[in-house]
């Protein structure tokens, strides 16, 4: 089998889209994810959240446009860059901040922090922060759907380092031999930390390993949201419809440090200056306003309702109480 | 004398043994990067520059591969020293340690040993349940592994360096707020001793504790932060004329248990504190040597001071419920007098 590699054409009218609201919609995700980040980073820096960080600015046309494809009652599992996953598929902003700062209205009550974010209802599985520890458990949730029959569809997500992982193998190799209706997602950053993709990998795209699993491999422009889109849309059309599961690479850059704190002294600022080029948000923008789907006044309006969706979403985070110290011993087991 | 941090001394036991023996390397994820961290705690920082990049290897994120790499130049004739990124990534490797590193010689009959290190933080940081924990007592109860826990420069050091030189696995237990490690690479919150380590060359040998503060009326071991946590414990006791003494194992397996007998006999009280679960803790272990080998001198209960049974919280607000702390070590002491 061939991988097989899907790039943007620029230019060509872009084909099998959703409604212009639902364009509309992939920025305001987009634009609410880039400055989610960009503000909980700040937030950081003044001290104001412990611990650490994984930002995910920069990778916002992937988890956007994959979850674009899902249906509210589909699943998402996630990573330890878990906020744009969660954010994209529905969770509230401030369910994820009050988790950040560690309060007990978070998405989590304050138990699990930034590497875990994620809410069931809203179809986010809490994210997990073993890299490629979520690869069989997405197996595992699609098995689950596939018992109960319901067409529900898993969008599992992970990182480029995660598909070196024995994990990663397993995962795939299950949910490909039973026709599983997981989409595998790798948001090939070309890092894992500070290790460069080609120093891990003999191959040219993570996607060129679906052959030896027998499904579909396919790579595309993870900076180009409709692109996502549209590679998504189809498998999970495909894993809906019992046709198993598809390894989906998309190729894209974060903007940011690996973690809190990272001076990114490992890669060069011109690599850097080559991928903001490509940022997928003032494309999208610029895409939705020439095509006459949107306009500026439209779009304006929208970067304004992300600025007050955060300053609420802070707000109330702030407000809210800690977790009562009796929060420490519940939810070891169910009761 | 040079006075350093624990990251620096492992460097320089690292660097001093890799320039003493060819065989000696490193093997790790974002260990020798150009322009990248040296490991999560800079611990290895420069040292591919130094030794080159065949001899600090980085690898793909693929603990599996880490431990049976390293296991398998060992027993090919090399002394891989692997680094772990976070303790809690051993449970990645647990097959190739547990029924892999821990069992060959024996069940070999003796034909083939496995002289690896694994270098592994441990500690609750508030980076979530994954990324906290005080591992220990897992590999403890695994024959065949050898377990060092070092709090100090010097400790770090020398007990480092006696690993590398071991015919055995050893595993080497090192706390994240003890580190001193600088820059972006900093703790918030980290205690980050700094100490005295000689120039001249010295090993720390594998299997003798130390007493870190003499007294006689309480004996109090801890092992990383939590001997730290015990000193403060005795400063405040010495307040109120109570003179406890801290046992610093060092190494767990071989453990120095006549070190710890020998203080009980002289104090009969004991209180054992460790950042891990209480449940089946190392902290047990000691408690059961002690009231099998020690019964006669104690004028009171064992008690221990550990992190209850609920994995590490994240909010920062369940943290003081959640660590052992030097409060809790004085209210454990005052209840046994
Ligand atoms: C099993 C495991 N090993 C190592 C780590 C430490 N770690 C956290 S993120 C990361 C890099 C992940 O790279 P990638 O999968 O490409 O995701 P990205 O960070 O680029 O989004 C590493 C090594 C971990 N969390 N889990
Ligand atoms: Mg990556």
């Amino acid at each position: 089998m061939e991988a097989k590699t899907i790039l943007l054409n620029r230019g060509a009218e872009p084909t099998g889209l959703p409604e212009s609201d639902s364009l509309v919609d992939m920025y305001r995700r987009m634009k609410l994810i880039r400055r989610f980040e960009e503000r909980v980073n700040d937030l950081y820096l003044q001290g104001r959240i412990p611990s650490t960080l994984h930002l995910y600015i920069g990778q916002e046309a992937v988890a956007v446009g994959v979850c674009a494809g899902l249906r509210e009652d589909d699943y998402v599992l996630s990573t330890h860059r878990p906020h744009g996953h969660s954010l994209a598929k529905g969770v509230e902003p401030r369910a994820i901040l009050a988790e950040l700062l560690g309060k007990v209205t978070g998405c989590c009550r304050g138990k699990g922090g930034s590497m875990h974010v994620g809410d069931i209802t809203k179809g986010v599985y809490p994210a997990v922060a073993i890299v490629g520890g979520n690869i069989p458990i997405a197996a595992g949730a699609g098995l689950a759907a596939k018992m109960r029959g319901d067409g529900q569809v898993e969008a599992c997500f992970f990182g480029d380092g995660a598909a070196n992982e024995g994990a990663w193998h397993e995962g795939l190799n299950i949910a490909a031999i039973w026709d599983l209706p997981v989409v595998f997602v790798c948001e090939n950053n070309l890092y894992a930390a500070s290790t460069p993709f080609s120093l891990t990998f003999k191959v040219e795209n993570v996607a060129d390993r679906a052959c030896a699993y027998g499904i579909p491999g396919v790579t595309v422009d993870g900076m180009d949201v409709l692109a996502v889109y549209r590679a998504a849309n189809e498998a999970i059309e495909r894993a809906r419809q019992g046709g198993g599961p598809t390894l989906l690479e998309c190729k894209t850059y974060r903007f940011c440090g690996h973690s809190r704190s990272d001076p990114r002294t490992y890669r060069g600022r011109e690599e850097e200056q080559e991928w903001q080029k490509l940022d997928a948000i003032p494309r999208m923008r610029q895409w939705l306003v020439g095509s006459g789907l949107s306009d500026d006044g439209q779009l304006d309006e929208i970067d304004d309702w992300v600025e007050r969706t955060f300053d609420e979403a802070l707000e109330f985070a702030e407000a809210s109480p800690e977790p009562d110290v009796s929060e420490l011993f519940t939810d070891v087991f169910k009761e | 004398m040079a006075e350093m941090s624990i990251a620096e001394a492992l460097r320089q036991a690292i660097r001093e043994e890799m320039a003493r023996d060819d065989r000696v390397f490193c093997i790790g994820e974002d260990i020798g990067i150009p322009g990248g961290f040296g490991g999560a705690f800079t611990v290895t920082l420069g040292l591919s520059d130094e030794f080159g990049r065949d001899r600090v290897l980085d690898t793909p994120i693929s603990e599996i591969a880490i431990a049976g790499v390293a296991i398998g130049a060992a027993i090919a004739g090399m002394r891989p020293i692997a680094d772990v990124q976070y303790g809690d990534f051993l449970f990645c490797m647990m097959d190739q340690i547990a029924n892999q590193a821990a069992k060959m010689r024996y069940m070999s009959g003796g034909q083939v040993s496995v002289p690896m290190v694994m270098r592994a933080p441990v500690g609750q940081t508030r980076r979530g349940a994954q990324h906290a924990q005080s591992l220990e007592a897992f590999f403890t109860h695994i024959p065949g592994l050898k377990v060092v826990a070092p709090s100090t420069a010097y400790d770090a050091k020398g007990l480092l360096k006696s690993a590398v030189r071991d015919e055995n696995p050893v595993l080497v237990f090192e706390h994240k707020l003890l580190y001193g490690s600088k820059g972006p690479r900093s703790e918030r919150g980290a205690l980050s001793p700094v100490g005295e380590v000689p120039d001249e060359e010295y090993l720390v040998p594998i299997g003798e504790g130390v007493i870190r503060r003499e007294g006689k009326d309480v004996t109090i071991v801890g092992k990383l932060l939590t001997m730290y946590r015990a000193l403060q414990a005795a400063e405040i006791l010495a307040e109120e004329g109570i003179e406890a003494e801290v046992i610093d194992p060092r190494t767990l397996v071989p453990l120095d248990k006549e070190l710890i007998l020998a203080s009980v006999r002289k104090t009969g009280r004991l209180v054992i504190a460790e950042e891990d679960n209480l449940t089946g803790g190392w902290a047990a272990e000691i408690a059961a040597i002690v009231a099998d080998e020690g019964f006669v001198w104690l004028d009171a209960p064992i008690k221990r001071v550990s992190a209850p049974d609920v994995p590490a919280p994240f909010s920062p607000a369940l943290d003081d419920a959640y660590m052992p702390n030097e409060h809790k070590i004085v209210a454990a002491v005052k209840s046994l007098l």
